[in-house]
């Protein structure tokens, strides 16, 4: 059944995304889409449906929620505080939210993007075919308070199901391959790279984050200016400092800047997840690895359904238990969940 | 750099991040190397191999992101080789239904306030500055950084002055702006190094449109010079006055 739901309150970049336009960089858009795609195939895994439905993105901080006919929802990405009607739900979860209840959502407990989903998907009217906000090129604009959204058609009925994510909230190490320009940087240089332990700069968004406290800046030999090329999300870009700047799904489409190395778009939800200060290191693999492992990871992505696991409620917890519609958690018997 | 540019400039095939190839025609902008870019982006986007997601063009070279379930990049390479092989792609002929856009602009005052900088950097005065940019008629080379925004080129030798190190702050959506021989007509406010020379009150990407987006690679520009009272008066135009003529 379709639905809408209703934005009572919304944080300052809560935005609809989805897998993002792909087909227009001809024309200067970049694709776009949740900055975590990892988040949009948990959610579609924990729903029972497919990754390219639009869902809430939430950069930071949540908002509050309310749905017109009971909705099934489902909460991933960095993990935030949530309830509804005042009663505290676990991230990484799907739940079914009863029609004009109030599902609130707060600030992230630790990385940066938290996304919702909805049964059927959010059906905002679609853009160059899509209906990803993507800020930076003029399309869409953030959820404001009052906004009503229309929910797809959900033909699937299970909820109450968790799901364990991939930790991707604290930083870390994530892989790169060399890129156009990595050439063009010494090996001191390259090596240098791999051994500094940077940290998220405090100006990041869904265009890029910058890495700080490396210290002296990265610099290539010869000329700083190269020809302006192609840039793809994941690629570190070299500003005019010497400060790495590691460009994310709404990243302009070309740039002058030298490129030290690409994230591996497996590794690119710690980049976007990691949040200001957190701790962030490189390391250089080989193309042929990069393939096999990006190809290992859209496998895994397609089989998180059979991740999924039943929550259990345990009834002492739930001070108002007479109140709650206990089937509606249940997992209807002809899901196959396991 | 005469010596170097007029040798047969070099083809080259990389690897973009892990899932994408890019064919370069040159090392350094040159008028050969984005007519075979857009040529050869063309060709690909007629050929639509199996497992190729997008194709797009820079200045001087062709992207292919494709998925690596349906391709690998030794096939993809071969694929490439054959078609580079097929013809002269430096010697192709411009993109089909090219159009002249006539886009009315202010040069100098406090809405393009980098003119007088800009002219003393070419040598010129700003008088002289005004009448080389509006007489010249450019090509859009690429569009790209951001949605429907031109990189037109190429402007007369004198222009050949480098980008600020400095970048200004944020330059405004419809901004002009000038550095190595070519033009920006911004489609978005944002922070640059190329020196604001001109304003217009064009909007090149309407995302709602049937058509978003007023250039197309290898349309033809040329600016004419309007008052600020006459600009403020083509802000209630959709088009900023930009008018179109079919070139071929």
């Amino acid at each position: 059944m379709s639905g809408t739901l209703t934005v009572l309150r919304a944080g300052p970049r809560v935005t609809v995304q989805d897998s993002g336009r792909p087909g227009w960089l001809e024309y200067g858009v970049s694709r776009g889409g949740a900055a975590d795609r990892l988040a949009l195939a948990e959610g579609a895994a924990l729903l029972g449906q497919g990754a390219d439905l639009a869902a809430v993105e939430m950069a930071g901080m949540g908002g509050e929620f309310q749905a017109n006919n009971d909705l099934r929802i489902a909460l991933t990405g960095a993990p935030m505080r949530a309830s509804i009607d005042g009663a505290a739900v676990a991230w990484n979860a799907s739940y079914l939210l009863p029609a004009g209840a109030r599902l609130a959502i707060g600030m992230a407990r630790s990385g940066s993007f938290g996304y919702l989903h909805v049964g059927g998907g959010i059906e905002t009217p679609e853009l160059l075919g899509a209906r990803s906000a993507h800020l930076a090129g003029g399309i869409g604009t953030p959820l404001a308070e009052g906004e009503v959204l229309e929910t797809g058609p959900d033909s699937g009925r299970t909820t109450g199901l968790g799901l364990a994510p991939e930790n991707r909230f604290e930083g870390g190490t994530v892989r790169v391959v060399p890129s156009l320009q990595t050439a063009l940087f010494p090996q001191a240089e390259l090596s240098r790279f791999e051994q500094s332990t940077f940290r998220r700069g405090a100006r990041g968004n869904r265009m890029g984050v910058p890495l700080e406290g490396s210290g002296v800046g990265f610099r290539p030999e010869g000329a700083r200016t190269v020809v302006s090329e192609v840039i793809v999300p994941g690629d570190i870009q070299v500003t005019g400092d010497g400060t790495p700047y590691v460009l994310l799904s709404e990243c302009q489409t070309t740039g002058g800047y030298p490129r030290i190395g690409t994230v591996l778009p497996c590794d690119l939800p710690v980049l976007a997840q990691a949040a200001a200060g957190v701790a962030l290191k490189f390391r250089f693999i080989a193309l042929e690895e990069a393939v096999a492992l990006e190809r290992a990871e859209a496998e895994r992505r397609k089989g998180l359904g059979s991740l999924c696991f039943p929550l259990i409620r345990d009834p002492r917890t739930m001070s108002n238990l007479l109140s709650y519609q206990l089937i509606s958690g249940a997992i209807a018997g002809e899901d196959d969940v396991v | 750099m005469t010596e170097v540019s007029t040798a047969p400039p070099l083809t080259e095939v990389r690897t973009v991040g892990v899932d994408g190839m890019l064919v370069s025609f040159g090392s350094r902008l040159s008028e050969p190397a984005n007519r075979a870019a857009l040529a050869f982006r063309a060709a690909l986007a007629e050929e639509s191999w199996d497992g190729v997601e997008e194709v797009s063009t820079s200045l001087v070279s062709a992207y292919v992101r494709f998925d690596l379930r349906y391709l690998d990049h030794a096939g993809l390479r071969a694929r490439l080789g054959a078609l580079l092989a097929q013809r002269d792609w430096y010697a192709a002929a411009l993109p089909r239904q090219r159009r002249l856009w006539r886009i009315p602009a202010v040069f100098g005052t406090e809405l393009a306030p980098q003119l007088p900088q800009a002219a003393e950097a070419a040598g010129m005065t700003e008088a002289e500055a005004v009448a080389s940019l509006s007489a010249a008629r450019v090509r859009v080379q690429t569009i790209g950084f951001a949605p429907g925004q031109p990189y037109l080129g190429e402007l007369p030798e004198a222009w050949d002055i480098p980008r600020q190190t400095q970048l200004t702050t944020r330059i405004p959506e419809g901004a002009l702006a000038v550095a190595i021989r070519q033009l920006v007509l911004f489609s978005v406010a944002t922070p640059t190094g190329w020196m604001h020379a001109g304003q217009t009150a064009v909007r090149l990407f309407h995302p709602d449109a049937e058509e978003p987006f007023l250039l197309r690679p290898g349309d033809e520009v040329q600016f004419t010079p309007v008052t600020p009272e006459e600009l403020q008066g083509l802000r209630r135009d959709p088009l900023g006055g930009a008018k179109g003529e079919a070139l071929t």
